[in-house]
C-alpha cells in the first residue's frame, strides 16, 4: 500500500478519500482537514483566545495539538468528574499532555467545586449518568470561558458524534434539535460561541493522529457510557460505512447543505424563550434557577456523607 | 500471533500469518472503529502480519457525554 502524496509506505487506508497515507502526509491531511472545517464555518478568527474542552481522551487532545499546530492561541480546561479510577487517569493524560508542551491546562472538579460527582449526582437527579455529565460539562465549560474571557470553547467533537446524534435526532424527529445542530453555535445570550474543528475527521483518523503523532491518550472507555444509545448508533453508522464508504460524511454534510435551514428558528424569532440570569450562579437561564443549579441542589442533597464506624447501641463486643 | 484486544482488555491466539483486514473480519470487527498496531507502529489493512507477532486491536469509539 503507498502514500498517495509521495509513494512511500502507507500506514493508513482511507477508504472514503479512497487514499492510502504515510505518516507525514496522513498528519497534513488532518490538519488541513480541521482547516478547511475552521474556515468553511467560520469558527475562529486568528487572533482568538481558545479554551478547548480536555477529556484526556484522543479527540480533545487532537484537537488541542492541531489547534497549536495551525497557530490558535489555545488553553485546555479539564473536568474532573468523580468517576472513579477512570477520571483519575483522564485527568492524568490530560496534565501529561499539557506540561510536556508547556501549556495552560484549567482543572475544575466536580465533588471538590461543586459538591456531587457524576455516579451520586446522576442517581440523586434520577438523570442518565451521561444526561448529568453533559449538562456539568457544558455549563462548566461556559462558566470556565466567560470567566477567563475566552473568545470560543472548542470541543472535540468528530464526524461520527456528529452523525450519530443526527441519527438519533432524525429517528425522534428532534426538530428543535436539528435546528440547532451545527459545527459552529455563534455566541448569543450570555452563551460563549462554541465550535467543533474536527467536524470533518472521522474517530479512527483522530485516534491515528494521536498514535502518529505520538499523543498519549486515555484509551479505556467511560464505565458510565456502557449501553448508551449514541455508541449504539456509532455502530450502525460503521456497519453502513464499510459497504457505502463517505456514507457518514454525505449524512451529516448533506443535513447541513440542504436540510440544516428548514429546522432552524426563522430569522429574528427567538420564541417565546426569555434568557435571564440563574438567581444562584448568574449565568443565563431561561429559568429562575439554571438547569446546573436545579442539578446541584438535587445531587448534593444526597452525596453520601463519610462516616464514622458505629456500633448498635447495646451490641455485644 | 498474540492479539490483545481493549474495552474491556482480553488477549486472543490467532493462527497467523494473516493479512490485518482478514484478522479483523476473522473476529468479527470493524475496520472503520478499530486501528490495529504492532510494536506501537500503526499497520495498514493489507500487511501481513507473521506468526509470532504480538498486535493491538484498539477500538477508536468512545460515546456518552460530549
Amino acid at each position: 500500500m503507498k502514500c498517495q502524496v509521495c509513494r512511500g509506505p502507507a500506514v493508513i487506508d482511507i477508504r472514503r478519500h479512497n487514499a492510502n497515507f504515510c505518516p507525514e502526509h496522513f498528519l497534513r491531511l488532518c490538519r488541513d482537514q480541521t482547516s478547511k472545517a475552521i474556515d468553511d464555518f467560520s469558527m475562529l478568527e486568528p487572533d482568538d483566545r481558545v479554551l478547548v474542552a480536555v477529556s484526556g481522551g484522543k479527540d480533545s487532545l487532537a484537537v488541542w495539538d492541531i489547534l497549536l499546530e495551525l497557530g490558535h492561541r489555545a488553553d485546555g480546561f479539564y473536568i474532573g468528574l468523580g468517576i472513579g479510577d477512570y477520571s483519575d487517569r483522564s485527568r492524568g493524560y490530560a496534565e501529561r499532555f499539557a506540561t510536556e508542551r508547556g501549556l495552560t491546562l484549567l482543572v475544575d472538579d466536580l465533588l471538590r467545586d461543586h459538591g456531587f460527582d457524576v455516579p451520586h449526582g446522576s442517581r440523586a437527579a434520577k438523570r442518565a449518568p451521561c444526561s448529568a455529565c453533559g449538562l456539568s460539562k457544558r455549563h462548566l465549560f461556559d462558566e470556565a470561558a466567560r470567566r477567563g474571557g475566552y473568545d470560543a470553547i472548542v470541543t472535540g467533537h468528530n464526524l461520527d458524534d456528529e452523525a450519530a446524534v443526527l441519527m438519533g435526532n432524525v429517528l425522534h424527529w428532534q426538530t428543535d434539535y436539528l435546528g440547532r445542530q451545527s459545527p459552529h453555535l455563534p455566541a448569543a445570550n450570555g452563551f460563549p460561541k462554541k465550535v467543533k474543528p474536527l467536524v470533518r475527521l472521522t474517530e479512527r483518523e483522530t485516534a491515528a493522529y494521536c498514535l502518529l503523532q505520538g499523543i498519549d491518550y486515555v484509551v479505556d472507555e467511560c464505565p458510565m457510557a456502557v449501553g448508551n444509545k449514541h455508541l449504539s448508533y456509532k455502530a450502525a453508522l460503521n456497519d453502513i460505512e464499510i459497504d457505502s464508504p463517505g456514507a457518514k460524511h454525505a449524512f451529516f454534510f448533506g443535513f447541513l447543505d440542504r436540510a440544516a435551514d428548514r429546522f432552524a428558528a426563522p430569522t429574528g424569532e427567538t420564541g417565546a424563550v426569555i434568557i435571564t440570569p440563574c438567581e444562584r450562579c448568574g449565568a443565563p437561564s431561561s429559568n429562575d434557577l439554571c438547569a446546573f443549579c436545579r442539578l446541584t441542589e438535587r445531587a448534593t442533597a444526597a452525596v453520601p456523607i463519610e462516616m464514622g464506624r458505629t456500633r448498635r447501641r447495646g451490641a455485644r463486643r | 500471533m498474540r492479539v490483545l484486544l481493549r474495552n474491556p482488555s482480553r488477549e486472543l491466539e490467532m493462527d497467523g500469518p494473516v493479512q490485518v483486514s482478514v484478522l479483523l473480519a476473522r473476529l468479527d470487527l470493524n475496520r472503520e472503529s478499530h486501528l490495529v498496531i504492532e510494536d506501537g507502529q500503526l499497520v495498514p489493512g493489507d500487511k501481513t502480519l507473521g506468526r509470532d507477532a504480538v498486535v493491538e486491536i484498539r477500538s477508536v469509539i468512545s460515546g456518552g457525554a460530549r
